[in-house]
């Protein structure tokens, strides 16, 4: 798609509450075309998704600004963004259908609808499950579809919520590799992490959230190396506590069979 | 014992010759029924729709009393519709009372609240679901309602099934309003109703099997839907 990236994106004292409790305080950030993968950490509870979900648009904020930097109408700026989500939200279709209902809100001529969905298709390895019903796909599967339906609109911008958290490494290293490749072709990629090792390997760029607030946004290598706020070096240090704690309370997203894969891939 | 053996023969047999005033009240039936439905879909689903789409005040109480009325007993309906349809009610200049339109109101009335209940239902719980992948791709409200009902068309379906199995079997409304009368009004239940009381069992029961036959399509085909809605796009 061709026109201008909406970024930078700038927040400016964006406050949340979720049933009387602030989820989000005082947030003010920018998020700007480089560097290209920003990946947001922190512990459950945080407000990374919340956050996610307020600059995409899906909630309104309760106070501050969101503001995009081209005056574009909605339309347009909705255009330029897309999301995908921990758990993949695909319509009763075929999977390349779930791409031609993207292209079609999208507004792209319809003559473009079946050569952009099989391109897309393709690139994400999809190609013969084409006329598969999209929610018989394997998990793994269908968080690709996912990706392909987000990507297929050419956004300007890509919003991950954690997208592989309930896969296998197998399938989360393609889906790492499709976002690199789409940073790769100039989509900004705006993405929940909650796994270290994912951000150390995709990450340029770290903003590390606690309690509704950013505390902590540095390049990749130096948030690694030496984090400057005490939580963040904690949250670094404790992974293996504080993911082991993750795992008994959110027991249906992380299962057995993904913690034991993640140690895997440590080693 | 020997008398519902001898009833079930010859009502086989019946069937099997079609004899022209069986085929005549079970049309009259269908055409009843059928335009009930339809009647009923035209105005549930905007309903059903409404309920689900957008909240407002009363909205639960609307909800409540939509699915109270799922269960409205027929010949209640029935006599409501008659006190308006009869000459001196609200709608008595029309002379409605005992036509086959008179049955298709009170049907209507039956059908509908079905309509609204399954419907908004299923229409809900899929707006629910995927509310934020439409909210994402930016689609609009006409654009995420086609994709709603259109991905929901097995479930709507099931509804409809479901509001003409009503609507078919129910025999105190229709007469009551229809008044039972020979070539006009008479269909399946009421002529069952009749010939029992009058001991023809035979016409009774032949007609009995044809309604249950009915029934048992109308469940076939909710079971053939629902399974090729699965197969389809894997709900």
């Amino acid at each position: 798609m061709t026109g201008a990236s909406p970024l930078p994106l700038r927040l400016e004292s964006v406050g949340l509450s979720r049933s009387g409790k602030n989820v989000l305080k005082d947030v003010t950030t920018t998020f700007a075309v480089d560097p290209p993968k920003t990946v947001i950490i922190g512990p459950n509870g945080a407000g990374k998704s919340l956050l996610l979900q307020v600059c995409h648009g899906l909630i309104s904020a309760d106070t501050g600004i969101v503001d995009w930097a081209t005056p574009q109408n909605a339309r347009a700026l909705s255009r330029a963004q897309a999301m995908v989500f921990q758990r993949p939200i695909l319509f009763r279709r075929s999977a390349v259908a779930n791409l031609i209902l993207a292209l079609k809100i999208a507004g792209f001529a319809k003559s473009e609808w079946r050569d952009r969905a099989d391109g897309a298709l393709e690139r994400t390895g999809l190609s013969r499950h084409a006329a598969t019903p999209a929610r018989s796909l394997s998990f793994g599967e269908q968080q690709r579809l996912a990706l392909a339906r987000a990507l297929v609109v050419e956004p300007k911008v890509l919003f991950l919520d954690e997208p592989t958290a309930s896969l296998d490494p197998a399938a989360a290293h393609l889906v790492e590799s499709l976002i690199d490749e789409a940073a790769t072709s100039g989509v900004k990629i705006i993405m929940i992490s909650h796994d270290l090792n994912q951000t150390r390997r995709l990450a340029d760029e770290i903003i590390f959230m606690h309690r509704g607030r950013i505390k902590e946004r540095a390049p990749a290598d130096q948030f690694f190396t030496r984090p400057e706020n005490d939580l963040a070096q904690a949250f670094i240090n404790g992974e293996l506590l504080w993911r082991r704690r993750r795992s008994i309370f959110d027991g249906a997203l992380v299962d057995d069979e993904t913690c034991s894969s993640e140690d895997f891939n440590k080693s | 014992m020997d008398v519902i053996w001898q009833a079930t023969l010859a009502s086989f047999s019946m069937l099997m010759t079609l004899d022209d005033r069986l085929i005549e009240v079970i049309l009259l039936s269908l055409r009843v029924s059928l335009t009930a439905l339809v009647i009923a879909s035209l105005i549930g689903l905007p309903i059903a729709a409404c309920l689900a789409f957008t909240r407002f005040p009363g909205r639960k109480i609307i909800l409540v009393s939509f699915n109270a009325m799922m269960g409205l007993p027929p010949v209640v309906v029935g006599l409501v519709v008659y006190l308006l349809l009869s000459r001196s009610g609200p709608f008595g200049v029309f002379n409605l009372l005992f036509t086959p339109t008179a049955m298709i109101i009170a049907q209507v009335v039956l059908v509908t609240p079905i309509i609204v209940s399954l419907c908004r239902e299923s229409l809900e719980s899929m707006r629910r679901e995927y509310h934020d992948a439409l909210r994402s791709l930016g689609a609009t409200a006409a654009q995420a309602i086609s994709v709603l009902v259109w991905d929901g068309r097995f479930t709507l379906a099931t509804a409809h099934l479901a509001g003409f199995g009503r609507a078919i079997a129910e025999v105190g409304a229709v007469m009551i309003v229809g008044g039972n009368i020979d070539h006009v009004t008479r269909v399946m239940t009421t002529t069952i109703a009749l010939e029992a009381s009058k001991g023809d069992l035979v016409v009774a029961l032949g007609l009995g099997v044809v309604l249950v036959l009915l029934s048992l399509t109308i469940n076939f085909l909710v079971y053939g839907v629902r399974s090729l809605g699965e197969a389809k796009v894997a709900s």
